[in-house]
């Protein structure tokens, strides 16, 4: 399959997805560490990718997402950003309800 | 020239920022003494009077994308109005240790 057909339904069939370095519990980056902490503590299940896991969609998803960077979070098929707009929109409660909101969306 | 220096230059060149902060945060990270790899951008211009943060961020890496595909490994980016910069009473997060993954 084409990657960025690829891609495009693996953030789609996933509310929430975060593309990282290392996993949710041996991050292997600071960025990523903190970032997936930041949706842990919203309470809702969400699918991970450890890039260097997947050098494929390492190489292309800064050109599908046009986002140079890693770690990337996407809810409901939209790019949400890196770690420092996840962290500020996790901060003022926005990514609680963002995330909250969409995973009603996709159960309804 | 220094890279700290080429940011400084390319983002005021195209951005005539209200306030810029530029912080080297490399030595948070295992790197030689003196290297030029991770930095802090905090940065408010009325380039960013009503879009959204992920199209703020976009800005930044596409001026600055040569610098990305070179040696910096990772940019914290902190973007405001100048608006927003004067009402905000929290200052930037600081940015997470590094834990030894590669690029």
């Amino acid at each position: 399959m084409d990657i960025m057909v690829k891609l495009k339904e693996l953030v789609e069939s996933n509310t929430v997805v975060i593309f990282m370095k290392g996993t949710p519990q041996f991050p292997q980056c600071g960025f990523s560490g903190r970032t997936v902490q930041a949706l842990q503590q919203c309470g809702e299940e969400f699918a991970y990718v450890n890039i260097f896991d997947e050098p494929e969609v390492h190489q292309n998803l800064p050109a599908f997402s046009d986002w140079p960077t890693f770690p990337q979070v996407f809810v409901d098929g939209e790019l949400v950003g890196g770690c420092d707009i996840t962290l500020e929109l996790f901060q003022s409660g926005e990514l609680q309800t963002l995330i909250t909101e969409a995973v009603a969306k996709k159960a309804a | 020239m220094k890279i700290q220096n080429r940011l400084q230059h390319k983002l005021t060149d195209h951005f005539q920022p209200a306030f810029m902060e530029i912080v080297n945060e490399s030595h948070q990270h295992n790197v030689p003494e003196g290297s030029e790899s991770h930095f802090k951008i905090v940065i408010a211009t009325t380039a960013f009077n009503s879009l959204t943060a992920v199209k703020r961020h976009r800005l930044i890496y596409k001026l600055l994308a040569s610098e990305l595909q070179g040696s910096i490994h990772a940019l914290a980016l902190h973007t405001y109005t100048p608006e927003e910069w004067a009402t905000q009473h929290t200052p930037p997060p600081d940015s997470p240790p590094c834990m030894g993954g590669g690029h």
